[in-house]
C-alpha cells in the first residue's frame, strides 16, 4: 500500500513539474513580446533603428508619444472613439433590454413571429455589398450614426436579457400593477435597476467591440474627420509599411519616425482596454454562461 | 384566486381552437390593443430587424442582376446565373479559395486542438495565484483588435524588431529578414498569430465544461492507481467530447470564413498571392473595384457552401456520436 502512494506521488509530481514549466513557457510567449511593444514605444528613435533589444531598451525617450500629442488628427480620432462607443454602448443596451422584456412576457400577442424573426437574424445575413448598399440608401454614409444605429440591435443579446428578466419572480411585477404601473414603468424602475449585472457584461463586451472595430469605419466612411482610433492606426500601419518597402536599405530616419509613432499610437488605442481588463475579467466568465444558457 | 383574474391587463384570452377564423382575429385584435405598451418596447426591435437585416437579405437578389452604379435594385436587369458562370472561370477567385482553405485547415489542423490542450492543463493546476495569473495573461490578447495586433506583428517582424534579434542570437539566419513580405510563410503567419491572440480564450467554454465533471471520478481513478496523464484521457477528455464536437462542427462550417481584419491590415503588395482570402477578394471586387454584382453573387455562392459544409458536418458528428446530433 505504501508503495503504491509513493508511486503515485511521485507520477503526479513530475506531471506537475512538466505541466508548470509548459504553462510558464506559454506565459512568457504572451508577455514578451506585449512587453516588447511597450519598451520599443519608450525607446528613442536611434534605438528603434538599430533594433536587437527585447526586453531593456539601450535609450529610452518619450519623444514617439511627444510626436503623437502633437499631431490634432490623433487627438480627434481619440475623441471620436471615445464618443462612438460610451453613446454606442448605452443605446445598444437599453434598445436590447427593451425588446428582451417585451419578449420575455409569454403573453405577448405575436411573440412566436418576433422569436422567428430574431433567430433568422443570428443566422442569415445579406452580407457586405447588400448592406453596404443599405446603409448608403440610409445615407448613413460618413454620419458619425453609422457607428450607433446598425450596432444598436443584437438577437444573441436580447435573448440573454430575456432569460435574466425571466428569472425574476412573477410577484414583482404583480405587486406593481396593482399599484397602477405602467409596463414602462416597471421596465424602467423595477427590471433595469435589477438586471444591472446582465447589462453591465453586455455593456463591456459591446464597448470592446465598439472599440475595437475598424471595418464600420472602413466600408462606410471616408470623412477623415470622423476615423477613430483603430482607423487612425490602419493608417499608419499601411503608411510605414509601404516605406519600409520602398527604401529597403534606405534612409532609416523616415521609417523609425513613422514606426515609433506607430508604436506609440498602438500603446494608445490598447491602453483603455488595459485599464478596463480587470472589470470585464470579473464579467466576461458570468456572461459566457449566461449566453451558453438558451431557451 | 385565480392569476388572470388579478391582473386582467395580461390575461391572454384562453385560445381555443375550434373558434371561427374572424372571432380569432378579433381576439388577437383586442389582445394587441390591451398590450400596447408592452408591445410598443419590441415593435422598434421589428423595424429594426426589418430594415437591417431583411432588407439587406432582400438585397441579396442583386447576385443575379446587373447591377451598376446608376441603378436602383430594382431597375437593374435581371442577368439569371450569368455571375456564377463567370465565377467558375475566374482565376483569381480560385486563388483565393485556396489560400482560404489553406490557412483554414491550418487554423483546424494547430488552433482548434491548442485550447484543448491548454485547458487542460489550467484545469490540472491544484488552483491558487499560478493558476489565476496563467488564465489572466492568456485571455488578454483577445481583447486586442486586429489593427492593434497586426501593427505589433509588423513592428515584431521588421529588420529591427524583436523577433529577428531572437533569430540572431539563435543562430537560426545571418541576416535579418522580414518575413512579411515572404509570400511563403503568409499562411503560417496568419495561423500561429490567431492562435497566438485566441488559444487562451478558447479555453473558457472548455473549462467551465471541466468543472462540472463529478471529482469523485478523479478519487475513484486515483484508489485504482491511474496516471494523471491516463484520467486525462479516461476521464476529462470523454466528458468534453460532445463540446468538442459542437466546436468542431462550427470550425468545419466556417471554413471558407475567413477574418477580414487580419488580412486586411497584414496583406501588402509582397504576400498578396498567399493573402488573398475569399472575403477580401469580395472586398475588392464590391468596395474598390465597385463591381456590386459579381462580389455579391461570391459572397452568396460561399455561404450555400458554408450552409452544405454545416449540415454535412452535423450528419457525419451523428453519425459518430450514436445518431445523437449535437446542434
Amino acid at each position: 500500500m505504501n508503495r503504491t502512494v509513493a508511486k503515485e506521488d511521485l507520477d503526479s509530481r513530475i506531471f506537475n513539474a512538466i505541466n508548470i514549466i509548459l504553462l510558464c513557457i506559454c506565459t512568457v510567449i504572451i508577455v514578451v513580446p506585449l512587453w516588447n511593444v511597450v519598451i520599443s514605444s519608450l525607446s528613442s528613435g536611434k534605438a528603434l533603428a538599430e533594433g536587437g533589444f527585447i526586453f531593456w531598451s539601450p535609450e529610452f525617450s518619450l519623444e514617439n508619444y511627444r510626436a503623437v500629442f502633437q499631431d490634432e488628427t490623433i487627438g480627434l480620432a481619440f475623441v471620436v472613439s471615445l464618443a462612438k462607443t460610451f453613446i454606442g454602448v448605452i443605446t445598444h443596451v437599453f434598445f436590447c433590454a427593451m425588446i428582451g422584456y417585451g419578449l420575455s412576457k409569454k403573453y405577448i400577442r405575436g411573440r412566436k413571429l418576433y422569436v422567428a424573426m430574431g433567430v433568422i437574424t443570428m443566422f442569415f445575413s445579406g452580407g457586405m455589398i447588400p448592406t453596404y448598399l443599405l446603409i448608403k440608401s440610409l445615407g448613413l454614409l460618413n454620419s458619425f450614426w453609422v457607428y450607433i444605429i446598425p450596432a444598436l440591435f443584437s438577437y444573441y443579446d436580447v435573448v440573454i436579457l430575456m432569460n435574466f428578466f425571466r428569472n425574476v419572480p412573477d410577484s414583482l411585477e404583480e405587486s406593481a400593477k396593482i399599484d397602477g404601473a405602467g409596463d414602462w414603468r416597471i421596465f424602467l424602475k423595477i427590471f433595469i435597476p435589477l438586471s444591472m449585472p446582465a447589462m453591465a457584461t453586455i455593456a463591456l463586451f459591446n464597448g470592446v467591440g465598439q472599440w475595437n472595430d475598424f471595418m464600420t469605419t472602413k466600408l462606410y466612411i471616408t470623412d477623415q474627420s470622423l476615423y477613430p482610433l483603430q482607423m487612425k492606426l490602419y493608417e499608419i500601419i499601411v503608411q510605414s509599411q509601404t516605406q519600409s518597402m520602398q527604401n529597403v536599405g534606405g534612409s532609416a530616419i523616415i521609417e523609425t519616425t513613422t514606426k515609433g509613432v506607430q508604436l506609440a499610437t498602438i500603446v494608445i488605442t490598447t491602453l483603455p482596454i488595459v485599464v478596463m481588463y480587470p472589470i470585464l475579467q470579473r464579467y466576461f466568465i458570468s456572461g459566457m454562461m449566461m449566453g451558453a444558457v438558451k431557451e | 384566486m385565480d392569476k388572470t383574474a388579478v391582473v386582467p391587463v395580461n390575461g391572454k384570452s384562453p385560445m381555443s381552437t375550434k373558434k371561427p377564423m374572424g372571432q380569432r382575429v378579433k381576439e388577437f385584435v383586442i389582445d394587441y390593443k390591451r398590450q400596447w405598451e408592452i408591445q410598443s418596447m419590441v415593435i422598434p426591435g421589428i423595424i429594426f430587424m426589418i430594415i437591417f437585416c431583411f432588407i439587406p437579405i432582400y438585397g441579396l437578389t442583386i447576385a443575379f442582376k446587373s447591377y451598376t452604379v446608376i441603378d436602383t435594385l430594382d431597375s437593374a436587369p435581371w442577368v439569371g446565373l450569368e455571375n456564377f458562370r463567370i465565377i467558375l472561370s475566374d482565376k483569381y477567385f480560385w486563388d483565393a479559395v485556396v489560400n482560404t482553405l489553406g490557412i483554414s485547415f491550418l487554423k483546424l489542423a494547430i488552433g482548434f486542438v491548442i485550447p484543448i490542450i491548454l485547458s487542460i492543463m489550467i484545469y490540472e493546476l491544484s488552483g491558487g495565484r499560478f493558476k489565476k495569473i496563467v488564465q489572466t495573461i492568456s485571455y488578454l490578447p483577445h481583447f486586442l483588435s486586429w489593427i492593434v495586433l497586426g501593427g505589433m506583428l509588423i513592428a515584431w517582424f521588421s529588420s529591427s524588431g524583436m523577433f529577428n534579434e531572437i533569430l540572431l542570437s539563435l543562430g537560426l539566419i545571418s541576416k535579418p529578414v522580414n518575413i512579411l513580405l515572404d509570400a511563403n510563410k503568409y499562411w503560417w503567419i496568419a495561423t500561429l498569430s490567431d492562435i497566438w491572440k485566441e488559444a487562451g480564450w478558447g479555453t473558457i467554454l472548455y473549462l467551465a465544461i471541466m468543472s462540472k465533471i463529478d471529482p469523485t471520478y478523479y478519487e475513484a481513478a486515483k484508489i485504482d492507481g491511474a496516471s494523471r496523464m491516463r484520467q486525462i484521457w479516461n476521464i476529462t477528455l470523454p466528458n468534453m467530447k460532445p463540446i468538442i464536437s459542437l466546436n468542431l462542427i462550427l470550425t468545419v462550417s466556417g471554413l471558407l470564413g475567413s477574418n477580414l481584419d487580419q488580412t486586411l491590415v497584414l496583406m501588402n503588395s509582397q504576400n498578396r498571392v498567399k493573402a488573398e482570402v475569399i472575403n477580401s477578394y469580395v472586398y475588392r471586387m464590391g468596395m474598390t473595384q465597385g463591381d456590386f454584382s459579381y462580389a455579391t453573387a461570391v459572397g452568396l455562392g460561399v455561404s450555400i457552401v458554408s450552409v452544405i459544409l454545416l449540415i454535412s458536418a452535423n450528419k457525419v458528428s451523428s453519425k459518430l456520436n450514436d445518431n445523437q446530433s449535437v446542434l
